[in-house]
Formats: structure tokens, sequence, C-alpha cells
């Protein structure tokens, strides 16, 4: 997996590096292994090779220079502090100790990542072996430098290490080569349902990215000013800005697959979240296909959903394109359950209360208006208690009477007869206003 | 005024027990509510009871569980009475709003069970609400034809936790989300009626089924279920009822991919169905060995399906109504059940004697059987009903115009224990009447448009069958009053009575008539001898009269009218177009308050005024048909304000017609129809 992951590395060639004696290509590992070994390269050789070749001490001297430039930073920036407080700085003086400042953090942490990337679990290491795309890397790339080999770094346990290799699996995830676009407008061939999926064990290769790989950012970054990318294509658009070497076809250029290259074998990946189906330790391994699977399978099962809708309020994701999905029928999803959860289709909410115990389907109108309403209505009836008898008693007489309030009352001009004085049904049934003195009066029998 | 009755019943009252001497005092309340346990058959009884002194009034109260009010107005009354009260039934109430709902939650609170309010329209959610809210034991619930009722409702109904019977037939605003709450929240659920609920599809009713396990009862009747619930219900350990009467979302396919389920399935009713098949019904039968009653009327493919019956099955009853049964279908239908006790062939096409011979003779435990308008049968098939079905209790052969006095003559020999007959037009004359009057248990017995039938008939049956309670006579024209008076004293029990067009009837039948005191069903159309004597005497003395047609007694005025107003108090439904009643008249019937359906056209004595003013006074009113000729002299206010409460107005075109057609032409037609 190392390998594949730093022979893919889409750094392009630092002629201009600031440090000479510590070259940045150094982590291309193809280039070292032709070096070393004289021969065409194959993937599965430059792998033997480059694992025979792991050396400790290597790593260790590594880690000093490191350390070495880090002091050197840290000496230029107290420089810059003590500048700026005795008053006067140059301002061009200024920029152009940060531009040294970036330019040197920029190449440490490449360093740091590369020295990283020697010292990675041996698990991943024989995963990996053979299915690099080195061969997209160019000749350009290869001709850039001599450089140490990448297996006299020492690998380095401090926490640091997590940290710097974010942007070397960025790379890794980007230089698979297989995802041209954006993962934001991709997000089918999901954690469900792959054809790959009924391939038999053992005819393909199951890969396994850490946590922090997964979830950098960016995959690409400038060799020069460090900014990350998200594609290979944008990080070649932004190179044209440090140069006109840069702006040559053959550097703008999609690095083409080298033909004759061996077939590429079937890969499939695991979760790295223990007891995750999709982790290959699992019982019912289900392999993830693409390596866009495995960063949308381990945002949307194993991390903090960090993106909320703005209109709800209430929905939350982990993947940005599951929120933008969402953001074009939010509001629209009219389908409520009593937990407050929404569904856009009637069949998922039904689906939903019947999984679970208590949760009953929520009716979408104004509930809340209605029972203002019987308040009021209760307000109504308050004024003459029904359970005091003698109310009603008294009224019997008047119900009784078979020609309650028909001589009244003329014929003519219905419309006029107001609906409290003239209306007997009203009165009689509504013992709640069996005291209403218009009906008294209305009441010839009594 | 008002006070001083009051107190002179106070101070009666005191009179009277001062004595305290009346042996009534001595009786324990244990003993009179023993006593009253025996009182049920007759409500008037109650009432007697009850009048007797104050105790037994106040035991009277306390004794009683449900109660059936008929005037909403007097219903806090009632219940500051009968605080007990546990079913309630308020179908006559058709003006029920939710104050009054929630003044019944408040007043009765815990102790209501059950509460019926399917005759009312004019309460909505909120009313369910307060009764969800107070009576947190009711056990059921019955809101048919709540076509307002909405989500909500349904929702409150959801509340009652202990709900365990839910009907709500024709509420058609009642969507999923509605059922979903009742089904998530009546976990005991064991009743549910869907019928007509139009806007409850296959998610809500496979909710019920997830949810409500303990469901032993389950209509879905002319719903828009598909076969996507099926499974679902299949599922349902308890059911024993399911009745999906058009249902024309369930064809075969669903019901044959059911591999198991409707273990404890008892009765299936799927009438109407018309996308079944004779394979999706034979896999029924032969996976749920423990179903006992089978409802297929008017599925076209019946016919191929009992020829292709196989197995043996333990039905008792199943009804091919309106379907083609052939000889052979029911050759194998008679093999393959063991004991079928009810048969209905009713309207069924291809039945022939053999048919009938094949299914009595094997099937001896036949207990009622329907061949109405099988028009092939003859006396052969009576031969073979009556010599096997020794116990058959009902028996309807209407429009059997083949089957000749022979016939009769076998039924009255062999069938003691008959208790319901119909034989509507047929040719059943004196004679076989005669034999007839030998079934002494008759308590239904259905001879309309039987032209040959003269009293000498009539009389045998009023002196042997006392227990009659149901008679029709319809267009018989040879009864007289000789033969109603001689049933009229003979069959005391009589509750119903048709004498429509039996143009012979005079007072005289009436004031016989008026001796049966239970009488509640009264149609004497086209009577025009009957005068206001007649009908008057009628009301005076059986005040149990809530049905009346008397459409066309040119005689009856409003004299009729009035004394209906004094005394039948139970009278719920007239007709009485074409009589002689004015405005006086109708508004005095308007004074009955329990008064609900009324038809009035061509009254020439009514004017729009008086018809405004009856319909502003009769509150109880549900239904209402009126010439349309009426509609622009009424107030459109007014009309709507009589449509708040609950009433329907149904606006009639029909012409004037004041002869009578003759009723052999109508027996003729009737021929005509059925040869065809």
């Amino acid at each position: 997996m190392d390998q594949k992951q730093r022979s893919s590395f889409t750094y392009p060639p630092r002629n201009n590096s600031p440090k000479e004696s510590f070259n940045p290509n150094y982590d291309y590992p193809q280039f070292n292994s032709q070096n070393r070994t004289e021969s065409p390269y194959t993937p599965s050789q430059f792998f033997n090779s480059q694992a025979r070749e792991w050396d400790p001490h290597a790593l260790l001297s590594n880690l000093s220079f490191l350390e070495q430039k880090i002091h050197q930073m840290q000496n230029i920036v107290r420089e810059m502090i003590r500048t700026n407080e005795g008053q006067n700085c140059n301002t061009s003086e200024l920029t152009a100790q940060r531009q040294l400042l970036t330019t040197d953090l920029t190449s440490t942490i490449i360093q740091l990542i590369s020295t990283a990337g020697s010292f990675l679990p041996t698990i991943r290491t024989s995963l990996l072996s053979g299915n690099a795309p080195i061969p997209q890397l160019g000749s350009s790339i290869l001709s850039a430098s001599s450089a140490p080999s990448p297996s006299a770094y020492q690998p380095n346990p401090s926490p640091d290490y997590e940290e710097l290799t974010k942007g070397w699996g960025e790379n890794v995830v980007e230089s698979a080569g297989q995802i041209q676009i954006e993962d934001l407008d991709v997000k089918e061939g999901e954690d469900v349902g792959q054809d790959g999926d009924t391939l038999p064990i053992g005819s393909y290769e199951v890969l396994q990215l850490e946590k922090e790989e997964i979830l950098a950012p960016h995959t690409h970054f400038c060799t020069i000013c460090g900014k990350g990318f998200k594609r290979d294509a944008n990080l070649r658009m932004h190179m044209r800005g440090h140069g006109d070497e840069y702006k040559s076809p053959a550097a703008l250029a999609k690095p083409a697959r080298e033909p004759g290259s061996q077939p590429i074998p079937v890969k499939r990946y695991s979760c790295p979240f223990v007891g995750c189906k999709r982790n290959k330790e699992h019982k019912n391994f289900q392999p993830l296909k693409t390596l866009l699977c495995v960063k949308n399978h381990y945002k949307r099962s194993h991390c903090e959903k960090s993106y909320t809708c703005s209109r709800c309020n209430t929905k939350k994701f982990s993947v940005l394109a599951d929120l933008k999905t969402h953001e074009k029928h939010c509001g629209r999803d009219k389908w409520l359950c009593s937990c407050g959860t929404t569904f856009s289709r009637k069949d998922k909410l039904f689906g939903h209360v019947a999984l679970f115990q208590g949760h009953t389907p929520a009716l979408p109108s104004d509930e809340v208006k209605g029972k203002n309403e019987e308040i009021n209505d209760k307000d109504d009836s308050g004024g003459v208690g029904y359970n005091d008898g003698d109310e009603y008693l008294d009224m019997k007489g008047g119900y009784f009477s078979p020609m309650v309030n028909f001589d009244s009352f003329s014929f003519e001009g219905l419309d006029e007869f107001s609906r409290t004085t003239f209306d007997p049904t009203e009165n009689s049934f509504s013992f709640l206003r069996s005291g209403s003195p218009d009906f008294a009066r209305k009441d010839p029998g009594n | 005024m008002e006070m001083e009755t009051r107190m002179k019943k106070r101070i009666r009252v005191e009179a009277n027990t001062e004595p305290s001497e009346s042996p009534f005092e001595a009786l324990s309340e244990e003993i009179l509510f023993l006593i009253l346990d025996l009182l049920d058959s007759n409500p008037l009884d109650k009432k007697s009871f009850s009048l007797v002194s104050r105790s037994f009034f106040a035991v009277e109260a306390r004794h009683r569980r449900s109660l059936t009010p008929l005037r909403p107005e007097l219903l806090p009354f009632v219940l500051s009475r009968y605080n007990s009260i546990s079913h309630l039934n308020l179908t006559l109430c058709p003006y029920l709003s939710d104050a009054s709902l929630s003044s019944i939650a408040s007043l009765l609170g815990p102790s209501l069970r059950s509460i019926n309010l399917s005759g009312s329209r004019s309460y909505s959610h909120r009313g369910i609400e307060s009764l969800a809210n107070k009576c947190f034991n009711l056990e059921e619930i019955d809101v048919s034809n709540g076509v307002e009722l909405t989500d909500e409702a349904a929702a409150a109904i959801g509340r009652m936790s202990k709900v365990e019977r839910v009907r709500m037939g024709r509420c058609k605003k009642v969507t999923d989300l509605g059922i979903g709450c009742i089904a998530v929240c009546c976990p005991n659920l064991k009743l549910l009626c869907l019928k007509g609920c139009v806007g409850v599809t296959d998610l809500g009713v496979a909710l019920i089924a997830v949810k409500c396990r303990k469901l032993r009862s389950l209509d879905v009747s002319f719903t828009m279920i598909t076969k996507k619930c099926l499974p679902a219900i299949a599922q349902l350990p308890n059911l024993e009822d399911l009745c999906m009467t058009g249902c024309l979302g369930i064809n075969d396919k669903a019901l044959v991919t059911l591999k198991q389920g409707f273990k404890s399935l008892q009765a299936l009713d799927m009438s109407n169905c018309q996308n079944i098949s004779q394979a999706s019904v034979s896999s029924i039968l032969q996976k749920n060995p423990s179903l006992h009653h089978l409802n297929l009327s008017y599925c076209s493919p019946v016919n191929s399906m009992l020829s292709g019956l196989h197995g043996v099955f333990k039905l008792n009853s199943i009804k091919l109504d309106g379907c083609h049964v052939s000889t052979d279908g029911l050759k194998s239908l008679a093999n393959s059940c063991i004991s079928l006790k009810e048969l209905s062939l009713s309207k069924c096409s291809g039945v022939t004697d053999e048919g009938i011979s094949v299914i009595v003779a094997k099937h001896k435990d036949l207990v009622k059987l329907d061949a109405t308008c099988c028009r092939y049968i003859t006396d052969l098939s009576l031969a073979a009903i009556t010599s096997s079905c020794a116990s058959l209790v009902s028996l309807s052969m209407e429009s059997c115009t083949k089957v000749t006095w022979e016939g009769f003559r076998l039924i009255g020999r062999h069938c003691p224990k008959l208790e319901e007959l119909n034989l509507t037009d047929t040719d059943l004359d004196d004679e076989g009447l005669t034999s007839l009057s030998q079934c002494q248990n008759l308590t239904s017995l259905k001879i309309g448009i039987c032209l040959k039938i003269t009293d000498e008939g009539l009389i045998q049956i009023g002196r042997s069958c006392p227990h009659l309670q149901e008679l029709d006579l319809y267009r018989s024209i040879g009864i007289t009053d000789k033969g109603v008076s001689e049933i009229a004293r003979g069959c005391s029990n009589l509750e119903t009575i048709c004498m429509s067009y039996c143009t012979s009837i005079s007072d005289e039948s009436l004031k016989c008539l008026s001796n049966c005191a239970r009488l509640n069903t009264l149609e004497i159309r086209g009577c025009s001898l009957v005068s206001s004597v007649g009908i008057s005497a009628i009301a005076a003395r059986c005040c149990n009269l809530s049905k009346l047609d008397i459409k066309k007694c040119y005689e009856i005025n409003d004299a009729a009218m009035l004394s209906f107003a004094r005394f039948s108090h139970n009278l719920r439904q007239i007709n009485l177009s074409y009589c002689s009643v004015t405005d006086v008249g109708v508004s005095a019937l308007a004074s009955i308050s329990c008064l609900q359906v009324v038809t009035m056209l061509h009254l020439s004595g009514m004017s729009a005024d008086g018809l405004a003013a009856a319909l502003l006074m009769c509150g109880s009113l549900m239904k209402v048909k009126l010439h349309v000729s009426f509609k622009p002299f009424i107030s459109p206010v007014l009309i709507n304000r009589v449509e708040s409460r609950g009433c329907m107005f149904q606006w009639l075109n029909k012409p004037f017609q004041v002869q009578l057609e003759s009723s052999e032409v109508w027996k003729q037609q009737s021929h005509d129809i059925f040869v065809e």
C-alpha cells in the first residue's frame, strides 16, 4: 500500500527545492527502484525492493534532519517577531521572510510525509503490492533528481505523524486514478449493492486506509506553495501560475497510463473501523468498491454529522453531497414521525413507524390551533355548569312543548334571523347556554 | 310557572313518601336489580318500573348500563340521572356538537365503556379528543359515517389506549396517517372496521396488521388495498373474520402467492371482488381448514371454482349470490364440504332441481337456504329439500314461479321448524297458505305479489302462527279487512306489517292492528280507503311505531298528524306523500322529537312557509325528501342552518301520479325481467 500511495504522488518535480540536501522526490519509489535495481520497472519488483531495503537508521537520520530544519524555521519566526516589535519593519522584507517560511514549511511537511510513508503498517504493504499506477507519473518526474532511498527514513512514532500523513493519504485517494470528478457530485457506487461484491473472496485485493487518510480534505499539494487540491487537474492548472515551464502541453496533460503495463488487479477496500461490516475482520465482510465509497461510507457511518441543513435545522449529514441532495427537497418532506424525523415518502415513514416501538405518524396539520379552539369551547361552556340539574330542569318545559317557537316569528325574511336569537335546535340542545335570555323570551309555552 | 309546577311535584313526592307503608320499600336493592335484569326485552317495562316509587326510580337509574337517548338536548339531565352508563348509543342524535361530547365525557368519565356516534355528522375531532381525555376506560367506539372526520379524529381515537373495537366506516377523509396513529397506540385492538375508508391504502392496513397483533376482526371493504398488505394481514395470529368486499385491488396473484397465514381465519367475505379466480379461492380453502364462513357473492368465476374444488372443507356457510352456478359445481361443492348449514344461491343462474337435490341429499343439516330468483327449480327441488332437511329454519324462494301448490304443501308438512319463509312473487294460493299454517314457529312470512291468496288463507295463518313478527302482503290484492283482523287477533307479537297496495284495506284493519302493541313498522302505501280515523287508532295504541309509510293514502289528513304528535314519540321515519296534510299537520309532525327521515312529495296543502317552520322546529331530522319545486321558496340560509344540524336534503323531481298501476301488470313485468 505504501508503495502504491507513494508511487502515485502527483507532485511535480522540484528542482528548486530550498534544501538540496533533502530531495523531495525521494518518495517516488519507482525512481528509486529503478536506480537501485537497474531493471525495468515492475510493481512487484519495486515492492520487493522496498520491503527489503527498509532501514531504521536512515529513518532516524531523516528525522534528525527534519529537526534541524524546524529549528531553522523557529529562528526565522523569532526574527520576524523581533522585527515586528522593534517598530519600523520593512514590509517588503517581511513579505520575503514570510515567503521563505512558507516554502520551508511546505518542504518540511512533504519530507515528513515521505518519511512517514516509509513507515507504515506491514499489513498494508503486503496488500498493496503491484497495484500502483506508477507509470502515470511520467518521465519528467523520474529524471528530476537523484534521491536518497525512501527506505532510509525511520518511522516516527510521534503524534505529528498522524497529522502529517493526512496529506499523504489524500494523495492516495485521488491517485487511485479512477476518480475524475469531485466527490460532491458522486454518490453512486456507495456502500450498498456493488456488483463487484459478488466477486469470490480472494479474487480481489483488499486495501485498507487509515482514518486520517480517508478524512483528509485535499489530496494534491502544490510543491511550491503547498496549496492543497482535491483534483490533480486543478493542481496542474494551479501550477501554471508558478512559471512557464508548467504551461507546456506535456505538463498540463493528464498523466497517461503507460501502455503495456500489466492489467491492474481488482481492488476492494476495507473500512478501518473495527466491527463495521465493511471491515475486513467482520464475519460477513462486504468490501467497498472504490475509494469514494470508502470515503462516503466512513463519513456517513463513523463520523459526526457536521453539516446541518440551514432550512430545517434538524437534518444533519456527514457528507456534503448528502446535504445538497437533501436541500433540493428540504421543506417538501411532508411525512413526519412523532420522533421528529421527516420523510419525503409515505412508505418510508410507515416503514420507520413499523420498525420502532411507540413512534406514531404525526399529523402535518395545525394541531395546536385545534387545541386552542377546544379550550375556547370549554370556556364558552364554563358559564353554566351542566352538572347543575336545576338549570336544565327549568328549561324542560321548553323542550317538551311541541310548538316551541312556532308562533313567535313570522316566516318572512328568514334570512334576517340571527343565529343566536332564533335557533331552536341550537338553543335547545346547547344546554351549555341554557340560560340564554333570548331563548326564554322566545318561548311562548312557558 | 315552571317553578310552581316543580314545587307541586316536590310536595306530591313528599306526601307519597310519608306513609312509607308501601311493601315495595321493603325490597332490597339486590332483589330489585335481579328483577331489572329480567326486564331487558321491552324498554317500556323499565320505564314503568321506575315510576313505581322514588327508590325504584333511583334503583333503575343505578342499574341501567346502556342508554339510547332520543333527544340530545336532554342528555345532561339524563346522564346526571344515569351516571353509571357504560354503553351509550347516540345514533338517534344527529346533531351532536363537540360541546355535548365533552359534557358526556365529563359526566360519565371512566364509567363509559362503549359509545356509538355513527348517526351523527356534526361533531369533530375535538369531541373525540375530550372523550379520549376523560373516558379512559372506553373499549368500543363507533364513528361510522363521520364523513367529515379527519386524521386528527383518528389520532384522538388512538389516544384511547384501552380501545378494543373501532368502527369507522365511511370516514372518507381519514388517511393512512390517522390509521397509523390508531395502529401504534391501540395495541389491544380486536375489531377494526374500515369499510369505505377510501383514503386508507396498503400502508395503513399493513401497519395495523403489524402493530395490532390481537386483531380478531378486520373489515377493509371498499378500500383501495392491494395485494401489498395481504402478507401482513395473513400473519395476524388471531384474525378470525376478514371482510374484503369490493376490494378490486385484490387479485389472484395476491392470494395464490400467500404461502401461509390466515391460520385462525373463520369467516372470509370476498363478495364483489371481481379479480379473483378459482385458483386463489381453492388455495385459501386448502390452507385454512378452520374456515367456516365464505362469501363469494358476485364473484364472476365462481362456477369454474366450484368445479375445481378438491379436498375436504369444514365450511358451514357459503354464499354464492349472483354467480353462475352449474349443477356440476353444486355437486363438487356438496362433495367437498363436510356439513353445510347455510347456503345462499340468491340470483344464481344455472341452478336446477338436480343441483339442489344433490346439495340437500348430502347436507341434511341445512338450516338456511336462499334460492331467490332460481327460476328453474320446481316442486322436485322442494320435494328433495323437505324430505332431507327437517331442521330447515329459513327458506327463501322469492320469484321461484315454477313451484306449485304441491311444493308449498310439502313445506307445510315437513318443515315444522321453519321460522322465516319468503314466497314473494310465487304462485302461492289459499290452499298453499293453509298448509303453510302448519309451520307454527313462523316469525317472518313474506307473501307479497301473491295475487291468488285471499282472506281464507290468511285467516289460517292468523289462527295458527302466534309467533309471527313480520308479515309482508305487498300487492297481494286479494287481502281484505277480514284477513288482517284475524292476523291482528292471532299474532299479537306482530312488529312489522306491509300492506302496500292492498287496496281493499280500510280503517277497520288498522283498528284491529292497533291491538298489536309491539308494532313498529307499518306500510300501507296506496291504501286509499284508509283515513285519519284508522291511522289515529294506530298512533294512540302502538306507541312503538317508528316507521310509517302512508304514501297515496289520500284520505289521511292533519288529524292523523296531530295524533302522531301527541302519541307517537318513537316515530323515526315517515312517508306522507300525496296525503291531504296541510301546514298544520306538518308542523305538528315536526314536534315529534326523534323524527329522522321524512318524505313529503306532492302534499297539496303544504306551503313553503309551513315547510320552513317545520324544518326549523324538527331538530332531529337526518334526511328530508322534498319536491324540487319547493327549493326556490326555501331560504338558502334556512337550508344551511338545517344542514348544519346534520340533516340531508334530497330534492326529487317525481311527476305527480295519482293513478295506481295494476298489480297484475307489475307481476307480469317482473316475469319478463326474470325470463330474460
